[in-house]
């Protein structure tokens, strides 16, 4: 992280992304910019940090993060990334995040760019691989990624790469031999999915793995797609024993949580669609949903899909989400770390829904979890004597 | 004798400190009915909203004039503008703090101007909005915290006639703390303006309706009488003089300064009551005495589990003094005493205590890791984020500071006066002891009964 010390503070070691490799990547790297710094320019020391770093780790591809500052300092990352890589013989990878460039969907579309750096085969022939697909948007928080290649290697498919869930430097390299990109967190990662179809001609499509639905859904949609009659068998076996041993779980909170209602907040629009279509699949009704990345068409799609009388936000401040949840009678939140206490001062139940869950909420095992965290925070006693016996 | 460390100051490895933003706007969490903006892209008030809301477990409303690159470009004065509005349709407060980032003051950003220029326009006489210079790139959260009281008393400070209240000025302490200390000046039965009073309103009791800001913290007006107390106990050996806002008082309003510990530890929270008795000329009451009497004995209880700890405390330099002289009275040996914070002081202070720690300032936890396991340090005392040594290095941590937030209750950690650091020994001690229970049947099977296999029962050459 090229900047003043807090954007890496605020940063270090927050997600629950696990690897089966290095764990490098749980470590915070600033230049921790002074003051003197930003009057004489931050170039040299990025450099020297960069020595220092892959003298010491033995790094083979280092990002490196713009912060506001250095954006308005003028630091040339580019070129101090392109002496350092060829110093190095490695590649040192330059990303323009800048605070002020722009909310979270533009950060998100810079790391995309310079991801498409990355995996750029250059003159290398791309040899295009059977029944291969990366995975985008998924970070394989509490090792959701690894739930999901294990389903499609029993189906048959073989996932390459996740982006950037456990992945490697030498695996992402690999990414435009892929012949399908799925993509689950849309907010993050359409934008490249669109570039890759348009540079390496990868088709892609949106998935889901949330929920019972959409996780059949999406295995069945991911099998059609190969149009192999083996693979679409094996994916109906899959869905069919993994649907026999949950079902009756789900089913069992379901009936403790009929007639809840639920408010959402989340990053993007396709997560939110999933959750309503989750939420219905244990009883309960969402009255309020909100994201802060979503689309115009995931906006159509969840209006369509909400009772009437839900309220649809976009961006909401705290006070909004406060006004609706209490108006619509919610009894839960789902929503990022900084929600929680809201919602608990206002006596509601609340679901960490963000990247710092410790537990795998995708998948058919995810689906139980859910359910169960549902429950588990709903029906807590707690709430009588929050809101007295006779409940709220 | 003080050890040299030298490491790269190229980069930081995993920081010890967080920006001068985030420290400030705790302060204005302590006053009443207050909202703060911080003047700067959007991300910063999101990520220390994220980081105060886990460690308070209250939700933390903090405005942001989202700076984007036309008012980089151009200036974020309508940007700041169209925030206050919004705050105070939404919030109607009675003071706003405004905060400066990184982003703010490269771009020579006029807080000032700005804000006088807002209340000319909307003809707001009374509401005062306080600004704050807090670069990200200047000191870290510690000094963040202190300039933004500064300028609180600054703004607000006005001379009338002479009273008789003390003024207390505390560092960032947890809410019980500063529960607790309102209960000793109360024992003590002493007339004070505490600043800021952050222990209502960052651990508020669960309330049938929920209310956006309270008049809970310190009083507007209590602070514009601060000049007329008759001293400042300022909690705060180790901050500048360009910081301390006592210093303010006492050079601007002649009100004497009384620069003390925080009051954890025995001496420290003698040196407090002491003083409080010789300001007011009050005696020091029985309970007290009694409380004081219960600590020396749980000393006395923990000594020799305590005599086997080497300890590495980190954090604020005020709280890292604090724990440091705990440590000494009770012959924990501190073998790390280090602050993300730049400062001369916080070493000064420490050497006469434990002259051969490291004592490290601009640290980070890679140096404070490396010293730690070269020293045998078994107990870490600091934040959360000492969780890191936990984790590679098995040294236990006693969750000390903010932030934390892998654990529950922060907020309610009391670790002041005779009774809080009779339970800040006691989580010490007993991290010792379950260290202790946990691994002494094995190592002294390893040390007397375990014998590494003879050389002669190798096949030379295998």
């Amino acid at each position: 992280m090229h900047g003043p010390i807090g954007c890496a503070s605020y940063t270090w070691d927050i997600r629950g992304s696990l690897s089966s490799g290095s764990e490098l990547y749980r470590n915070s790297f600033s230049t921790d910019l002074k003051e003197r710094d930003i009057i004489f320019g931050g170039e040299k020391k990025l450099a020297k940090a960069i020595d220092e770093l892959v003298e010491k780790y033995n790094a083979k591809l280092v990002f490196v993060y713009s912060t506001c500052v250095v954006g308005v300092i003028g630091d040339d990352l580019e070129a101090v990334c392109k002496t350092a890589a060829q110093k190095h013989g490695i590649e040192v990878l330059p990303v323009q995040s800048s605070g002020f460039i722009g909310n979270k969907s533009m950060g998100y579309r810079a790391a995309c760019d310079t991801l498409l750096r990355l995996i750029d085969p250059g003159e290398k022939k791309i040899i295009k691989e059977n029944k291969f697909i990366n995975y985008l948007g998924d970070f394989n928080l509490a090792g959701e990624a690894w739930i999901i290649k294990k389903y499609l290697q029993r189906i048959g498919i073989d996932v390459n790469v996740a982006f950037t869930g456990d992945s490697s430097y030498q695996k992402l390299k690999t990414a435009p031999e892929a012949s399908l990109n799925i993509i689950q967190c849309a907010g993050s990662m359409y934008y490249l999915a669109g570039k890759m179809q348009e540079l390496y001609n990868i088709p892609y499509m949106q998935i889901s793995f949330l929920g019972l639905e959409d996780t059949a859904n999406s295995l069945r949609k991911i099998a059609a797609f190969f149009e192999d009659e083996e693979i679409m068998n094996q994916a109906e076996k899959l869905i069919k024993e993994e649907v026999f041993s949950t079902k009756p779980k789900i089913d069992f909170y379901r009936e403790k949580l009929k007639g809840k209602r639920a408010a959402v907040y989340v990053g993007g629009g396709f997560k939110a669609i999933s959750l309503i279509k989750q939420f219905r699949e244990i009883g309960i009704e969402v009255v309020m949903i909100g994201t802060q990345t979503g689309r115009k068409e995931e906006y159509e799609i969840i209006n369509n899909l909400v009772e009437d009388g839900t309220v649809v936000l976009d961006d909401a401040n705290p006070s909004e989400l406060e006004q609706f949840m209490i108006e619509k009678g919610a009894h839960l939140l789902v929503g990022g770390v900084k929600e929680r206490p809201l919602a608990y001062k206002l006596g509601l139940a609340f679901i960490d829904h963000n990247h710092e869950r410790k537990h795998p909420l995708s998948g058919f095992v995810g689906a139980v979890n859910f359910a169960q965290e549902v429950y588990s925070a709903v029906c807590s006693p707690v709430w009588d004597y929050v809101h007295g016996k006779e409940g709220s | 004798m003080e050890k040299e460390i030298i490491y790269s100051r190229n980069v930081n490895e995993n920081p010890c400190n967080m920006c001068m933003a985030m420290g400030g706007i705790i302060p204005f969490k302590g006053i009443e009915e207050s909202m703060v903006i911080i003047h700067g892209s959007q991300g910063c008030s999101t990520y220390m909203r994220r980081h105060i809301a886990e460690h308070f477990n209250e939700p933390i409303d903090v405005g942001s004039s989202s700076l984007n690159e036309k008012g980089t470009i151009y200036g974020g004065g309508d940007n700041l503008k169209k925030a206050i509005d919004n705050i105070i349709k939404v919030y109607n407060p009675a003071i706003i703090g405004v905060l400066t980032t990184c982003l703010a003051e490269t771009i020579g950003e006029d807080i000032d101007g700005i804000a006088s220029e807002y209340l000319k326009e909307k003809e707001l006489n009374n509401l005062p909005i306080i600004t704050v210079s807090t670069p990200g790139y200047g000191n870290t959260h510690a000094e963040g915290y202190w300039a933004a009281v500064k300028r609180i008393v600054t703004n607000l400070a006005i001379k009338k006639e002479k009273g008789s209240k003390v003024n207390i000025i505390i560092p960032q302490l947890s809410p019980a703390d500063i529960r607790e200390i309102k209960r000793l000046l109360q024992l003590m039965e002493v007339q004070y303006t505490l600043l800021p009073d952050f222990s209502d309103t960052l651990d508020r009791p669960f309330e049938r309706s929920y209310k956006k800001i309270t008049k809970d913290g310190t009083k507007i007006k209590d602070i514009v009488e601060m000049p007329d107390a008759v001293a400042t106990i300022q909690m705060g050996v180790t901050i500048e003089e360009n910081y301390s806002p006592g210093k303010y008082l006492e050079d601007e309003f002649g009100v004497p300064l009384y620069n003390t510990p925080i009051p954890i530890g025995l001496e420290n929270t003698d040196v407090f009551l002491s003083l409080l008795s010789q300001l007011t000329g009050k005696e020091v009451p029985e309970a007290l005495k009694q409380e004081r009497g219960r600590l020396l004995d749980c000393m006395i209880d923990s000594h020799k589990y305590n005599a086997q700890g080497t300890s590495a405390i980190f954090g604020e330099p005020e709280l890292v003094f604090a724990a440091t002289k705990m440590c000494c009275e009770n012959g924990i040996k501190p073998a790390v005493v280090a602050t993300g914070s730049k400062t001369a002081k916080l070493a000064e202070l420490v050497k006469p205590l434990c002259g051969d720690a490291s004592l490290l300032d601009e640290a980070d936890f890679v140096s404070i890791r490396s010293i730690s396991t070269e020293m045998k340090v078994n107990v870490a005392i600091g934040n959360s984020d000492g969780k890191y040594l936990t984790e590679k290095e098995g040294i236990p941590l006693v969750r000390f500071g903010f932030p934390i937030h892998d654990r529950i209750g922060g907020q309610r950690l009391l670790s002041v006066g005779y009774i809080g650091t009779t339970m800040f020994l006691d989580r010490v001690t007993n991290t010792l002891l379950e260290n202790k229970y946990n691994n002494y049947r094995k190592e002294m099977y390893q040390k007397f009964y375990w014998e590494p296999k003879k050389k002669t029962l190798a096949v030379p050459g295998s």
